[in-house]
């Protein structure tokens, strides 16, 4: 698969030089990159998903040691595994259902067949859900098809043999197609995870009150617009976000839809705070544990917000969700810039001379992220609705499979 | 390469409207001397620069910037060069294509482009660039204004980028434009370049680099025919130019021609016949854009990729080898597998490569560090680079040294600033100190001469070895002035990159002399036979003594001034030791009044000029020549009231001394009165 090998080097070099912009823009790329993956691919009669876990897999490890601070990529990747393997399932389940009917009663009664089916698929996936662990693949491609043979063989030989091989081959194609199919509705809500969250606007935004936010994020900026087509009439202090000032940004177009904005340097949050009802902002991901991994300067926010016991509503989409822990956030999951941006090369170049001057020079940190931990956040917004720090972990069971959250393949398997 | 060649060719046709970009990357830079001994045996571009080789730094930044075919000049050590390019990735990037040109026998850059040219792969404006330059300028907006400017007017052949350096960290007395005094502060690293530019269609109008004149003084024509004419001396020249084919034509045309700078540029500026214009593009302060030139360019451009300057080339952004690297909090960057003592301290602004071991109570700081290095215990490193899988055992001492792959350094020993150890040097323990700044290599020094004499010598150097210690190996490289690799460029290429091309008699016969005095200091030379030679040199230049006085004085001077320094502490310290051995040779040479005096107006000069390392310590130094009765006080106090009555310019280093010559004079009134 030539084409797909020079898309995905293409995007990881991308990824590598940080050449792609923002959560939002990478888990779109990624998902579609990852379409193209997999309807390139081609993928043998039998264990088909195998197969094609191992693909996505194979092209997530890429992805994912590109830039390992974008945590998108990985969320998107773990997504679309988790398609697979739920696609998989009820693919293998509408199977079972089959047989097993064709071995009851050959031919009539087409309703019944449907209701069957639907309703054993769903049920497999709930279980395996609500166990967290799904089943182990194999034991769901081998085991299950044995035992649902088990019971038929002996009414009817040869002829249910040849019909479970037909079955085998409509179900790879069906396989591929169904998860091209859930990757684009995965893209679909990417694309619409804004208006969702915006949507709810209005029930958290009241009549004359004071909102707070800091940088510019655009989930940020809909939520806002959305309250104010709805006639709430609210004021917002845009804290400016040193050194990149995407709040000025941020500030402009919401003065050019209407809104009331007041610009604010960074250090005068604190100083700011007691007059604001509610601090919303963005993120960059959402761990686990309902950490928030954010632009540089949110975790002040977030404990003045704490100090004055403001309400703190961090805005995300679904694809900000991540399955993993931090560790070490401040550090590991951190991407430090150029000092640039804080300062021109060579502005303070007396002290920043080695040799000359004694002693040791200056030095310029630029980090580009902060982490908030669980605590200080009130309220997360996603496109499935509010949720408490402490549901994180709920929803990313839904997700993700629990299988997929190192994305690592197997050694053993080489193609 | 044959079957791309057609590719495109047919591409030119749309190059007009759709052009794939194209650059020309010399890996080589044709002054290999100024790395020498490290550079007899790898090339430049292949020296790891904090994690990558910077060919690499080159590449990722041509790629970034939407370049699409890359043209790799391998002249000397080609082999390695394309043994490199093969076994990394970059010859299988999808969308960029890097294709090698070899040919050992360019020169100059002149050849290369000539070579070039002959491979007829160049079909549009191209990006030339040496293998050298780290930077993250924004490529596409310059090669936009070239190409507005070309359609505008065909002759704009060349954008040449600028960029505004560190500032200097004295307050420029730049208050009358047109002449700016070259007494700069000599912290700045700048060649005294000198340009003028048109300030509103950034067009070239003048390139010098001012060694001889302390002032420039626009032609008035010039400043007739451009009313805007602007001097600058404060942008520093980044050595990347936009070109238009044209470019290469005009160099196979001017056969003559070998460097880019000092002949094309200059020909074209003074020579308006043809009718090309040269234009400049500054870029923005914010990016970062610099060329390793030497030893000190090194430094400054490896600790400027560990601040993160560079970004997104740093170590812990992947743009090469794949290899993960981590920045910790405290700015240190750690490779995978790196082993650290809990109790050994790693300072700031280090990096340390993958599977390096550091053992306890060691000390590292404002480091770099390479792959599969073992520091022992109780070792100290400061300011130093320390390249692969070097041994350093326990106890030793290294500050601001700079060690190549494979070197052991046994324990107990202690590095003198300065030190260069090239590739696979031993040096013993219980060794002799070895004197800062010398550079110890396997190889022994190229030099013209090939007689038995000199096999001799090199021989007895082997026996030498105890002077690096015991089950040392190592050659003493004295390299003071680079000393050129004559069959291949003529001297006057190689002592400095720029000068103005009049008064080139004086300047080959400086030059020579400086060379002679070099390979004597090298081969220990007799005094008497070094005196001949100089003599001899003087009279088949047709020099007058006084000349020849101010000649031997600066090739001394200069001979402290090429060995790597830091402070000017150290910088004394080897002028001290080096007029200590040549005393008997200055004294010879520099004997009556006015030959001293010479000598004195020629240090002057070189302090405000060419050697501007010495203008702080014009004091000391003279002190030590008058303590060496090199020059006497008479002179010195003769040279001193002639400035007297001079302008304030001139009176610079005057001031500088006045203590001495107070004290001087004081001494004169005492004896008189005794």
């Amino acid at each position: 698969m030539p084409d797909t090998q020079a898309l995905v080097s293409e995007f990881v070099l991308k990824l590598k030089r940080r050449k792609v912009e923002g959560s939002h823009a990478t888990a779109r790329q990624t998902a579609e990159l990852l379409r193209s993956v997999i309807s390139q691919q081609r993928i043998p009669h039998t264990n088909q998903a195998a197969h094609l876990i191992e693909a996505v897999k194979v092209v997530g490890e890429q992805l994912i040691s590109a830039n390992p601070v974008e945590l998108a990529v990985g969320n998107i990747v773990r997504r679309v595994l988790h398609i697979i393997r739920e696609e998989d399932l009820s693919l293998a389940t509408t199977a079972v259902g089959g047989l097993g009917l064709s071995a009851d009663s050959d031919d009539d009664e087409d309703a019944e067949r449907d209701d069957r089916t639907l309703l054993s698929a769903t049920a497999v996936a709930a279980a395996s859900r609500s166990t967290l662990r799904a089943p182990a693949l194999h034991t769901l491609l081998e085991d299950i098809p044995d035992s649902a043979a088990a019971p038929h063989t002996p009414s009817s030989g040869g002829e249910s043999e040849g019909k479970s091989k037909s079955d085998k081959s409509v179900r790879s194609r069906k396989l591929k197609h169904d998860v091209i199919e859930a990757i684009n509705e995965l893209l679909e809500d990417i694309d619409t995870c804004h208006e969702q969250i915006a949507e709810q606007a209005v029930e958290h935004i009241h009549q004359n009150e004071v909102i707070l936010t800091l940088g510019r994020s655009r989930t940020v900026m809909e939520f806002l617009c959305a309250a104010k087509e709805k006639k709430r009439s609210f004021r917002v202090f845009v804290a400016e976000g040193a050194p990149r000032y995407q709040g000025h940004v941020l500030a402009k177009e919401l003065v050019a839809r209407g809104l009331q904005t007041t610009v604010i340097t960074d250090s005068a949050v604190f100083a700011m705070i007691s007059r604001v009802n509610m601090v919303i902002v963005g993120a960059h991901a959402i761990m686990a544990n309902g950490g928030v991994i954010a632009p540089v300067g949110l975790n002040m926010v977030a404990l003045a917000a704490q100090r004055h016991a403001v309400p703190f509503v961090v805005v995300a989409g679904s694809h900000k969700l991540c399955p993993l822990y931090p560790h070490n956030p401040e550090v590991l999951l951190n991407d430090l810039r150029s000092p640039s941006e804080l300062l021109d090369f060579g502005e303070f170049s007396d002290c920043m001379d080695y040799g000359i001057g004694s002693g040791a020079p200056l030095h310029v940190v630029n980090p580009a992220f902060d982490y908030v931990p669980p605590k200080l956040v009130s309220l997360f917004i996603t496109d499935t609705g509010g949720h408490n720090p402490s549901y994180m972990y709920r929803l990313i069971a839904d997700y993700y499979s629990a299988d997929d959250f190192v994305v690592q393949r197997r050694t053993a398997l080489g193609s | 390469m044959g079957k791309k060649k057609q590719v495109t060719k047919i591409d030119a046709d749309e190059a007009e409207y759709h052009p794939r970009l194209q650059a020309v990357l010399l890996a080589d830079d044709f002054a290999a001397e100024k790395f020498q001994p490290i550079s007899l045996e790898r090339p430049k571009v292949l020296f790891p620069l904090v994690h990558n080789p910077m060919i690499d730094y080159t590449l990722a930044w041509l790629r970034e910037e939407g370049v699409r075919e890359v043209y790799v000049v391998c002249c000397s050590h080609s082999k390695q060069v394309i043994e490199y390019l093969k076994k990394s990735e970059w010859l299988s990037v999808p969308g960029f294509t890097v294709t090698i040109l070899e040919n050992r026998g360019c020169a100059s850059v002149g050849d290369a482009l000539r070579f070039v040219y002959q491979a007829e792969v160049i079909h549009g404006d191209f990006v030339l660039v040496s293998g050298d330059i780290v930077t993250n300028m924004n490529l596409t907006n310059a090669i936009k204004v070239h190409r507005d400017r070309k359609k505008k007017d065909s002759n704009a052949i060349m954008t040449m980028v600028i960029k505004k350096p560190k500032p200097l960290r004295t307050e420029q007395t730049s208050k009358d434009k047109l002449v700016l005094g070259a007494d700069r502060n000599s912290e700045t690293s700048m060649d005294g370049l000198v340009m003028g530019i048109d300030c509103k269609t950034k067009k070239l109008l003048h390139y010098g680099v001012n060694i001889f004149t302390e002032t420039y003084i626009p032609d008035k024509e010039l400043l007739l025919d451009n009313p805007n004419f602007e001097v600058h001396s404060e942008q520093e020249d980044c050595h990347i130019d936009i070109c238009s084919p044209v470019v290469l034509s005009l160099f196979a045309d001017n056969f003559h021609y070998q460097h880019l700078r000092r002949h094309l540029v200059k020909g074209l500026l003074d020579d308006d016949v043809m009718g090309y214009k040269l234009f400049t593009y500054e870029i923005h302060p914010s990016r970062y854009a610099a060329r390793v030139d030497d030893f000190k360019s090194y430094d400054t451009i490896s600790k400027d990729v560990i601040q993160r300057w560079t970004y997104p080339f740093v170590p812990d952004i992947q743009f090469s080898i794949k290899c993960a690297v981590e920045q910790g909090s405290d700015g240190i960057f750690k490779g995978s597998d790196v082993q650290i003592s809990s109790s050994a301290h790693v300072g700031p602004d280090t990096y340390v490569g993958n599977g390096t071991s550091i053992g306890d109570f060691s000390k590292v700081s404002n480091s770099v560090i390479g792959k599969g290095c073992c520091i022992g215990s109780n070792v100290k490193i400061e300011n130093s680079y320390i390249w692969d899988n070097v041994t350093v055992q326990n106890g030793c001492q290294l500050n601001n040294a700079f060690v190549c792959d494979g070197v052991v350094i046994k324990s107990g020993v202690a590095l003198e600033p300065g030190v260069v150890l090239s590739f696979k040097v031993v040096v013993g323990a219980k060794s002799p100190i070895i004197p800062a700044y010398s550079k110890v290599s396997l190889h022994p020094q190229p030099t013209n001469q090939d007689s038995d004499e000199e096999l001799e010598q090199l021989t007895s150097r082997f026996s030498d070895i105890a002077e690096v210690g015991v089950s040392g190996d190592g050659y003493y490289f004295w390299s003071d002035t680079p000393s050129p690799e004559p069959e291949m460029l003529p001297a006057a290429e190689i002592i400095s990159d720029d000068e103005s091309f009049d008064s080139d008699k004086d300047h080959y016969f400086d030059l020579e002399v400086a060379e002679t005095i070099l390979r004597a200091a090298l081969e220990s030379e007799a005094l008497d036979d070094l005196k001949t030679e100089v003599t001899a040199l003087r009279l088949s230049y047709n020099m007058t003594p006084l000349n020849c006085a101010g000649a031997v004085f600066s090739a001394v001077m200069k001979l402290a001034l090429q060995t790597p320094y830091g402070t000017k502490g150290e910088l004394l310290k080897s002028v001290v030791i080096i007029i200590t051995t040549w005393r008997d040779l200055l004294k010879h040479y520099i004997y009556s009044i006015d030959e001293q005096f010479e000598s004195i107006m020629k240090f002057e000069e070189m302090c405000s000029d060419s050697a501007r390392d010495f203008a702080p310590l014009f004091e000391p130094i003279l002190l030590e020549l008058y303590d060496k009765d090199v020059l006497d006080e008479e002179t010195i106090l003769s040279w001193a009231s002639e400035k007297d009555g001079a302008d304030a310019s001139d009176k610079v280093f005057v001031n500088k001394a006045q203590n001495f010559i107070k004290w001087l004079k004081e001494a004169e009134v005492e004896d008189e009165e005794q």
